[in-house]
Protein backbone atom coordinates (compact mmCIF):
# COMPACT_ATOMS: atom_id res chain seq x y z
CA UNK A 1 0.00 0.00 0.00
CA UNK A 2 1.58 3.31 -1.21
CA UNK A 3 -1.31 5.63 0.96
CA UNK A 4 -0.09 8.62 2.15
CA UNK A 5 -3.03 8.75 4.06
CA UNK A 6 -3.33 7.50 7.71
CA UNK A 7 -6.83 4.55 7.30
CA UNK A 8 -9.19 7.07 9.15
CA UNK A 9 -8.19 10.12 6.76
CA UNK A 10 -8.86 7.70 4.36
CA UNK A 11 -11.87 7.12 5.15
CA UNK A 12 -13.63 10.34 4.63
CA UNK A 13 -12.19 10.69 1.20
CA UNK A 14 -14.87 10.44 -1.84
CA UNK A 15 -12.22 7.77 -3.39
CA UNK A 16 -12.86 5.17 -0.46
CA UNK A 17 -16.53 5.43 -1.18
CA UNK A 18 -16.69 4.97 -4.59
CA UNK A 19 -14.52 1.94 -4.23
CA UNK A 20 -16.65 0.51 -1.12
CA UNK A 21 -19.42 1.55 -4.23
CA UNK A 22 -17.21 -0.64 -6.51
CA UNK A 23 -16.65 -3.42 -4.32
CA UNK A 24 -20.70 -3.83 -3.25
CA UNK A 25 -19.62 -3.64 0.16
CA UNK A 26 -22.31 -0.78 1.20
CA UNK A 27 -25.21 0.47 -1.10
CA UNK A 28 -25.11 3.93 -0.79
CA UNK A 29 -28.72 4.17 -1.78
CA UNK A 30 -29.99 1.20 0.38
CA UNK A 31 -31.13 3.54 3.09
CA UNK A 32 -32.03 6.19 1.12
CA UNK A 33 -35.25 4.24 -0.73
CA UNK A 34 -38.19 4.58 1.02
CA UNK A 35 -39.42 0.40 0.95
CA UNK A 36 -42.08 0.67 3.71
CA UNK A 37 -45.86 1.10 2.90
CA UNK A 38 -46.95 4.65 3.89
CA UNK A 39 -49.43 5.30 7.30
CA UNK A 40 -52.75 4.87 6.33
CA UNK A 41 -54.98 7.53 6.68
CA UNK A 42 -56.32 8.90 10.00
CA UNK A 43 -60.20 9.96 9.23
CA UNK A 44 -61.08 13.01 11.65
CA UNK A 45 -64.89 12.14 13.25
CA UNK A 46 -66.43 15.30 10.93
CA UNK A 47 -65.42 13.38 8.03
CA UNK A 48 -66.68 10.38 9.20
CA UNK A 49 -69.74 11.56 10.55
CA UNK A 50 -70.42 12.78 6.95
CA UNK A 51 -69.68 9.77 5.27
CA UNK A 52 -71.87 8.09 7.58
CA UNK A 53 -74.90 10.26 6.91
CA UNK A 54 -73.67 10.02 2.74
CA UNK A 55 -76.72 7.98 2.11
CA UNK A 56 -78.66 11.20 3.15
CA UNK A 57 -76.99 13.78 1.52
CA UNK A 58 -76.98 12.15 -1.99
CA UNK A 59 -80.49 12.00 -2.08
CA UNK A 60 -80.41 15.66 -0.58
CA UNK A 61 -78.25 16.53 -3.65
CA UNK A 62 -79.72 14.77 -6.09
CA UNK A 63 -83.19 15.51 -5.85
CA UNK A 64 -82.33 19.03 -4.65
CA UNK A 65 -86.09 19.04 -2.28
CA UNK A 66 -85.13 22.60 -1.11
CA UNK A 67 -84.92 23.80 -4.58
CA UNK A 68 -88.22 21.36 -5.80
CA UNK A 69 -90.59 24.17 -6.92
CA UNK A 70 -88.04 25.43 -9.91
CA UNK A 71 -86.68 22.45 -10.28
CA UNK A 72 -89.89 21.32 -11.56
CA UNK A 73 -90.63 24.26 -13.84
CA UNK A 74 -87.22 23.58 -15.01
CA UNK A 75 -87.29 19.96 -16.06
CA UNK A 76 -91.19 20.64 -17.43
CA UNK A 77 -89.19 23.50 -19.55
CA UNK A 78 -86.36 21.10 -20.24
CA UNK A 79 -88.81 17.69 -21.10
CA UNK A 80 -90.40 19.64 -23.68
CA UNK A 81 -87.09 21.21 -25.65
CA UNK A 82 -86.00 17.98 -25.77
CA UNK A 83 -88.64 16.48 -27.39
CA UNK A 84 -88.62 19.17 -29.92
CA UNK A 85 -84.88 19.27 -30.49
CA UNK A 86 -85.11 15.58 -30.61
CA UNK A 87 -87.74 15.78 -33.73
CA UNK A 88 -85.92 18.57 -35.62
CA UNK A 89 -82.95 16.49 -35.73
CA UNK A 90 -85.08 13.46 -37.12
CA UNK A 91 -86.29 15.41 -39.39
CA UNK A 92 -83.45 16.85 -40.94
CA UNK A 93 -81.47 13.91 -41.10
CA UNK A 94 -84.79 11.73 -42.77
CA UNK A 95 -84.59 14.72 -45.60
CA UNK A 96 -80.45 14.55 -46.33
CA UNK A 97 -81.56 10.40 -46.30
CA UNK A 98 -84.06 10.71 -48.86
CA UNK A 99 -81.52 12.62 -51.06
CA UNK A 100 -78.97 10.85 -50.85
CA UNK A 101 -78.49 8.04 -53.66
CA UNK A 102 -79.65 4.46 -53.23
CA UNK A 103 -77.62 2.46 -50.80
CA UNK A 104 -75.60 -0.40 -52.37
CA UNK A 105 -75.55 0.87 -55.87
CA UNK A 106 -72.72 0.44 -58.15
CA UNK A 107 -72.91 3.32 -59.93
CA UNK A 108 -73.11 5.75 -56.34
CA UNK A 109 -70.14 8.52 -56.35
CA UNK A 110 -68.88 7.10 -53.45
CA UNK A 111 -67.60 4.17 -55.01
CA UNK A 112 -65.90 5.14 -57.49
CA UNK A 113 -65.96 9.26 -58.18
CA UNK A 114 -64.78 10.15 -54.33
CA UNK A 115 -61.89 7.46 -54.19
CA UNK A 116 -60.34 8.50 -58.03
CA UNK A 117 -60.72 12.11 -57.03
CA UNK A 118 -59.12 11.78 -53.52
CA UNK A 119 -56.19 9.61 -55.31
CA UNK A 120 -55.80 11.91 -58.30
CA UNK A 121 -56.65 15.10 -57.00
CA UNK A 122 -56.00 15.16 -53.45
CA UNK A 123 -52.33 16.24 -53.66
CA UNK A 124 -53.17 19.43 -55.72
CA UNK A 125 -56.12 20.64 -54.14
CA UNK A 126 -55.18 20.09 -50.40
CA UNK A 127 -51.39 19.97 -50.75
CA UNK A 128 -50.44 17.49 -47.88
CA UNK A 129 -48.35 14.90 -49.12
CA UNK A 130 -49.45 12.30 -46.59
CA UNK A 131 -52.77 11.42 -48.66
CA UNK A 132 -54.75 10.31 -45.41
CA UNK A 133 -53.93 13.38 -43.68
CA UNK A 134 -55.49 15.47 -46.62
CA UNK A 135 -58.22 12.72 -46.43
CA UNK A 136 -59.43 13.36 -42.66
CA UNK A 137 -58.62 17.20 -42.22
CA UNK A 138 -59.64 18.51 -45.47
CA UNK A 139 -62.17 16.35 -47.65
CA UNK A 140 -63.83 14.75 -44.00
CA UNK A 141 -62.66 18.00 -41.70
CA UNK A 142 -66.02 17.95 -40.31
CA UNK A 143 -65.86 14.60 -39.58
CA UNK A 144 -62.70 15.19 -36.95
CA UNK A 145 -63.88 18.16 -35.08
CA UNK A 146 -66.59 15.94 -34.44
CA UNK A 147 -64.08 12.95 -33.19
CA UNK A 148 -61.86 15.55 -31.23
CA UNK A 149 -65.15 17.14 -29.39
CA UNK A 150 -65.80 13.00 -28.82
CA UNK A 151 -62.82 13.73 -27.09
CA UNK A 152 -63.56 16.61 -25.03
CA UNK A 153 -66.77 15.30 -23.98
CA UNK A 154 -64.96 12.63 -22.75
CA UNK A 155 -63.54 14.37 -20.41
CA UNK A 156 -66.33 15.93 -19.25
CA UNK A 157 -67.88 12.99 -18.63
CA UNK A 158 -64.75 11.78 -16.50
CA UNK A 159 -64.86 14.86 -14.52
CA UNK A 160 -68.22 14.65 -13.91
CA UNK A 161 -67.99 11.13 -12.26
CA UNK A 162 -64.92 11.33 -10.58
CA UNK A 163 -63.75 14.62 -9.84
CA UNK A 164 -64.00 15.89 -6.11
CA UNK A 165 -64.93 18.76 -5.24
CA UNK A 166 -65.20 18.99 -1.38
CA UNK A 167 -62.18 19.78 0.54
CA UNK A 168 -62.35 16.69 3.32
CA UNK A 169 -62.73 14.20 0.09
CA UNK A 170 -59.82 15.75 -1.96
CA UNK A 171 -57.06 15.34 1.13
CA UNK A 172 -58.34 11.80 1.91
CA UNK A 173 -57.68 11.36 -2.01
CA UNK A 174 -54.69 12.82 -1.80
CA UNK A 175 -53.75 11.16 1.59
CA UNK A 176 -54.55 7.93 -0.14
CA UNK A 177 -52.55 8.41 -3.43
CA UNK A 178 -50.51 5.53 -4.28
CA UNK A 179 -50.33 4.12 -0.80
CA UNK A 180 -48.61 1.34 -1.88
CA UNK A 181 -46.58 2.80 -4.68
CA UNK A 182 -42.53 3.91 -3.90
CA UNK A 183 -43.01 8.00 -4.33
CA UNK A 184 -39.78 9.79 -4.58
CA UNK A 185 -38.03 6.45 -6.76
CA UNK A 186 -34.50 7.36 -7.72
CA UNK A 187 -34.31 5.43 -10.76
CA UNK A 188 -37.58 6.02 -11.96
CA UNK A 189 -36.51 10.13 -11.37
CA UNK A 190 -33.35 9.69 -12.96
CA UNK A 191 -34.60 7.40 -16.50
CA UNK A 192 -37.60 10.05 -16.84
CA UNK A 193 -34.94 13.25 -16.41
CA UNK A 194 -33.23 11.55 -19.56
CA UNK A 195 -36.51 9.87 -21.11
CA UNK A 196 -39.00 13.15 -20.93
CA UNK A 197 -37.67 15.86 -23.15
CA UNK A 198 -36.81 13.24 -26.22
CA UNK A 199 -40.90 11.75 -25.93
CA UNK A 200 -42.22 15.55 -25.86
CA UNK A 201 -40.41 16.90 -29.01
CA UNK A 202 -40.82 13.42 -30.84
CA UNK A 203 -44.21 13.66 -29.81
CA UNK A 204 -44.36 17.80 -31.11
CA UNK A 205 -42.38 16.45 -34.41
CA UNK A 206 -44.74 14.12 -34.90
CA UNK A 207 -47.62 16.58 -34.69
CA UNK A 208 -45.80 18.82 -36.98
CA UNK A 209 -44.91 16.77 -39.39
CA UNK A 210 -48.67 14.91 -39.90
CA UNK A 211 -49.27 16.29 -43.43
CA UNK A 212 -45.32 15.50 -44.93
CA UNK A 213 -45.76 11.68 -43.39
CA UNK A 214 -47.40 9.37 -41.03
CA UNK A 215 -48.59 10.95 -37.72
CA UNK A 216 -50.61 13.59 -36.85
CA UNK A 217 -52.54 15.15 -34.54
CA UNK A 218 -53.88 11.92 -32.59
CA UNK A 219 -51.11 10.12 -32.72
CA UNK A 220 -48.58 13.00 -31.41
CA UNK A 221 -50.75 14.02 -29.19
CA UNK A 222 -51.09 10.54 -27.51
CA UNK A 223 -47.30 10.80 -27.06
CA UNK A 224 -46.83 14.22 -25.38
CA UNK A 225 -49.71 12.78 -22.97
CA UNK A 226 -47.33 9.75 -22.58
CA UNK A 227 -44.47 11.75 -21.86
CA UNK A 228 -46.77 14.23 -19.26
CA UNK A 229 -47.83 10.92 -17.35
CA UNK A 230 -44.69 9.90 -16.99
CA UNK A 231 -43.05 12.98 -15.89
CA UNK A 232 -45.87 12.85 -12.94
CA UNK A 233 -45.29 9.27 -12.27
CA UNK A 234 -41.51 10.53 -11.35
CA UNK A 235 -41.90 13.91 -9.89
CA UNK A 236 -45.55 14.06 -8.48
CA UNK A 237 -47.83 16.72 -8.56
CA UNK A 238 -46.26 19.48 -6.73
CA UNK A 239 -43.86 19.48 -10.04
CA UNK A 240 -47.15 19.29 -12.77
CA UNK A 241 -49.08 21.76 -11.17
CA UNK A 242 -47.06 24.66 -11.85
CA UNK A 243 -47.63 24.34 -15.96
CA UNK A 244 -50.62 22.29 -15.99
CA UNK A 245 -53.77 22.36 -13.97
CA UNK A 246 -56.80 21.93 -14.52
CA UNK A 247 -57.10 25.78 -15.42
CA UNK A 248 -54.90 25.09 -18.53
CA UNK A 249 -56.53 22.25 -19.43
CA UNK A 250 -60.09 24.36 -19.88
CA UNK A 251 -58.36 27.07 -21.42
CA UNK A 252 -56.53 24.71 -23.74
CA UNK A 253 -58.52 22.68 -24.96
CA UNK A 254 -61.36 25.40 -25.42
CA UNK A 255 -58.84 27.41 -27.78
CA UNK A 256 -57.89 24.37 -29.24
CA UNK A 257 -61.66 23.55 -30.11
CA UNK A 258 -62.53 27.24 -31.09
CA UNK A 259 -59.45 27.76 -32.95
CA UNK A 260 -60.51 24.30 -35.32
CA UNK A 261 -64.16 25.70 -35.59
CA UNK A 262 -63.11 29.03 -36.96
CA UNK A 263 -60.48 27.76 -39.36
CA UNK A 264 -62.99 25.39 -40.82
CA UNK A 265 -66.12 27.52 -40.63
CA UNK A 266 -63.90 29.53 -42.89
CA UNK A 267 -63.17 27.65 -45.16
CA UNK A 268 -66.66 25.96 -45.16
CA UNK A 269 -68.07 29.22 -45.94
CA UNK A 270 -65.42 30.30 -48.88
CA UNK A 271 -65.85 26.32 -50.85
CA UNK A 272 -69.77 26.77 -50.38
CA UNK A 273 -69.59 30.43 -51.83
CA UNK A 274 -67.18 29.60 -54.58
CA UNK A 275 -65.11 32.79 -52.87
CA UNK A 276 -61.28 31.94 -53.52
CA UNK A 277 -59.55 31.33 -50.10
CA UNK A 278 -56.82 33.89 -49.41
CA UNK A 279 -54.56 30.97 -47.46
CA UNK A 280 -51.75 29.90 -49.91
CA UNK A 281 -51.48 26.05 -50.29
CA UNK A 282 -47.98 26.01 -50.42
CA UNK A 283 -45.19 23.97 -51.96
CA UNK A 284 -46.10 20.01 -50.97
CA UNK A 285 -43.54 18.62 -49.03
CA UNK A 286 -42.31 22.06 -47.05
CA UNK A 287 -43.12 22.00 -43.26
CA UNK A 288 -45.28 25.39 -44.17
CA UNK A 289 -47.61 24.15 -46.36
CA UNK A 290 -50.89 22.45 -47.56
CA UNK A 291 -53.41 25.58 -46.07
CA UNK A 292 -55.12 24.68 -42.92
CA UNK A 293 -54.10 20.70 -42.76
CA UNK A 294 -50.82 22.14 -39.91
CA UNK A 295 -52.67 24.50 -37.82
CA UNK A 296 -55.79 21.98 -37.42
CA UNK A 297 -53.44 19.32 -36.43
CA UNK A 298 -51.71 21.11 -33.74
CA UNK A 299 -55.41 22.00 -32.14
CA UNK A 300 -56.19 18.47 -32.65
CA UNK A 301 -52.75 17.13 -30.94
CA UNK A 302 -53.31 19.92 -27.94
CA UNK A 303 -56.52 18.52 -27.32
CA UNK A 304 -55.85 14.51 -27.18
CA UNK A 305 -52.45 15.82 -25.16
CA UNK A 306 -54.39 17.17 -22.89
CA UNK A 307 -57.29 14.48 -22.75
CA UNK A 308 -54.44 11.90 -21.65
CA UNK A 309 -53.50 13.22 -19.01
CA UNK A 310 -56.70 14.42 -17.56
CA UNK A 311 -58.10 11.32 -17.80
CA UNK A 312 -54.58 9.71 -15.95
CA UNK A 313 -54.91 12.44 -13.10
CA UNK A 314 -58.61 11.50 -13.17
CA UNK A 315 -58.55 8.08 -12.19
CA UNK A 316 -55.62 8.22 -9.98
CA UNK A 317 -56.71 11.18 -7.62
CA UNK A 318 -59.92 12.71 -9.07
CA UNK A 319 -59.08 16.56 -9.35
CA UNK A 320 -55.80 18.56 -9.51
CA UNK B 1 -19.24 -7.37 -53.20
CA UNK B 2 -21.57 -10.27 -53.28
CA UNK B 3 -19.11 -12.12 -50.77
CA UNK B 4 -19.62 -9.26 -47.81
CA UNK B 5 -23.55 -8.63 -48.27
CA UNK B 6 -23.64 -12.69 -47.98
CA UNK B 7 -21.94 -12.06 -44.99
CA UNK B 8 -24.08 -9.25 -43.54
CA UNK B 9 -27.17 -11.16 -44.40
CA UNK B 10 -25.79 -14.25 -42.32
CA UNK B 11 -24.65 -12.29 -39.33
CA UNK B 12 -28.12 -10.38 -39.14
CA UNK B 13 -29.98 -13.20 -39.50
CA UNK B 14 -27.89 -15.00 -36.87
CA UNK B 15 -28.86 -12.15 -34.54
CA UNK B 16 -32.73 -12.52 -35.49
CA UNK B 17 -32.24 -15.98 -34.86
CA UNK B 18 -30.59 -15.83 -31.05
CA UNK B 19 -33.01 -12.96 -30.42
CA UNK B 20 -35.91 -15.13 -31.41
CA UNK B 21 -34.30 -18.31 -29.54
CA UNK B 22 -34.36 -15.90 -26.40
CA UNK B 23 -38.04 -14.70 -26.57
CA UNK B 24 -39.14 -18.29 -26.77
CA UNK B 25 -36.57 -18.77 -23.37
CA UNK B 26 -38.42 -16.10 -21.81
CA UNK B 27 -41.54 -17.40 -22.89
CA UNK B 28 -40.69 -21.09 -21.35
CA UNK B 29 -39.71 -19.09 -17.70
CA UNK B 30 -42.87 -16.81 -17.95
CA UNK B 31 -44.80 -20.06 -18.27
CA UNK B 32 -42.34 -22.10 -15.69
CA UNK B 33 -41.61 -19.88 -12.96
CA UNK B 34 -44.61 -19.49 -10.16
CA UNK B 35 -43.75 -16.23 -8.50
CA UNK B 36 -44.38 -12.84 -9.73
CA UNK B 37 -40.35 -11.92 -9.21
CA UNK B 38 -39.31 -14.61 -11.36
CA UNK B 39 -41.44 -14.36 -13.77
CA UNK B 40 -40.89 -10.96 -14.10
CA UNK B 41 -36.99 -11.93 -14.10
CA UNK B 42 -37.41 -13.75 -17.24
CA UNK B 43 -39.86 -11.59 -18.95
CA UNK B 44 -37.47 -8.62 -18.51
CA UNK B 45 -34.65 -11.19 -20.33
CA UNK B 46 -36.85 -10.93 -24.08
CA UNK B 47 -37.45 -7.44 -23.43
CA UNK B 48 -33.82 -6.12 -23.19
CA UNK B 49 -31.63 -9.05 -24.87
CA UNK B 50 -34.10 -10.47 -27.11
CA UNK B 51 -35.64 -7.43 -28.77
CA UNK B 52 -31.79 -6.18 -28.93
CA UNK B 53 -30.47 -9.35 -30.68
CA UNK B 54 -33.18 -9.09 -33.03
CA UNK B 55 -33.19 -5.28 -33.60
CA UNK B 56 -29.72 -5.43 -33.76
CA UNK B 57 -29.65 -8.15 -36.72
CA UNK B 58 -32.05 -6.13 -38.56
CA UNK B 59 -30.41 -2.49 -38.11
CA UNK B 60 -27.24 -5.10 -39.78
CA UNK B 61 -29.08 -6.25 -42.33
CA UNK B 62 -30.79 -2.91 -44.08
CA UNK B 63 -27.20 -1.29 -43.11
CA UNK B 64 -26.57 2.31 -42.55
CA UNK B 65 -29.61 4.49 -43.60
CA UNK B 66 -32.14 6.47 -41.87
CA UNK B 67 -34.03 3.58 -40.42
CA UNK B 68 -31.31 1.79 -38.58
CA UNK B 69 -31.03 4.72 -36.85
CA UNK B 70 -34.68 5.28 -36.07
CA UNK B 71 -34.05 1.39 -34.88
CA UNK B 72 -31.27 2.27 -32.26
CA UNK B 73 -33.15 4.67 -31.00
CA UNK B 74 -36.09 1.85 -30.91
CA UNK B 75 -33.11 0.17 -28.89
CA UNK B 76 -32.31 2.53 -26.88
CA UNK B 77 -35.50 3.68 -25.75
CA UNK B 78 -36.67 0.24 -24.77
CA UNK B 79 -33.21 -0.17 -22.63
CA UNK B 80 -34.19 2.38 -21.02
CA UNK B 81 -37.97 1.94 -20.19
CA UNK B 82 -38.29 -1.69 -19.94
CA UNK B 83 -36.05 -2.13 -16.89
CA UNK B 84 -37.37 0.88 -14.86
CA UNK B 85 -41.01 -0.34 -15.61
CA UNK B 86 -40.00 -3.65 -14.25
CA UNK B 87 -38.34 -2.26 -11.05
CA UNK B 88 -41.10 -0.19 -10.50
CA UNK B 89 -43.45 -3.57 -10.48
CA UNK B 90 -41.09 -5.43 -8.64
CA UNK B 91 -41.09 -2.56 -6.11
CA UNK B 92 -44.89 -2.62 -5.47
CA UNK B 93 -44.74 -6.12 -5.51
CA UNK B 94 -42.19 -5.75 -2.56
CA UNK B 95 -44.20 -3.40 -0.81
CA UNK B 96 -47.75 -5.19 -0.70
CA UNK B 97 -46.50 -9.21 -0.58
CA UNK B 98 -48.03 -9.90 2.42
CA UNK B 99 -47.05 -13.64 2.84
CA UNK B 100 -42.78 -12.52 2.38
CA UNK B 101 -41.87 -15.12 4.79
CA UNK B 102 -42.98 -18.27 2.29
CA UNK B 103 -41.36 -16.44 -1.06
CA UNK B 104 -38.21 -15.05 -0.49
CA UNK B 105 -35.63 -14.69 2.61
CA UNK B 106 -34.49 -10.79 3.26
CA UNK B 107 -30.84 -10.79 4.01
CA UNK B 108 -28.56 -8.01 5.07
CA UNK B 109 -25.24 -7.66 2.83
CA UNK B 110 -23.29 -9.29 5.42
CA UNK B 111 -25.25 -12.36 5.92
CA UNK B 112 -25.41 -12.50 2.20
CA UNK B 113 -21.78 -12.60 1.66
CA UNK B 114 -22.05 -15.58 4.79
CA UNK B 115 -24.38 -17.45 2.45
CA UNK B 116 -22.32 -17.12 -0.90
CA UNK B 117 -19.13 -18.32 1.35
CA UNK B 118 -21.20 -21.35 2.35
Amino acid sequence: MSRKLTDEQYRKTKSWKFRQWLDGTKDPYLDAVEMKPQIAYQEDKKAKHLRSEEKREIVRRVYDIEHNAEMKIFRKIYRIFSVIFCIALVFMLLVAVSNLPPFGNADNPANNEVAARYIEQGLEETGAVNLVTGMILDYRAFDTLGESHVLFIATCTVLILLRTDRKESREYMEANDRTYEPKNDVILQTAARILVPPIMIFGVYVVLAGHLGPGGGFSGGAVIGAGLILYLNAFGFAKTERFFTVKTYKKMSFAALACYSLAKSYSFYTGANHIESVIPLGTPGAILSSGLILILNICVGVVVAGTMYTFYVMFRKGGY
Amino acid sequence: MAVIEWVRFLAGTALLVSGLIIFAIEMIGVFRFKYVLNRMHAAAMGDTLGIGFSLAGLILMSGLNFTSLKLLFVIVFLWFSSPVSSHLIARLEVTTDEEKEKHYKILSLEELEKEVEE
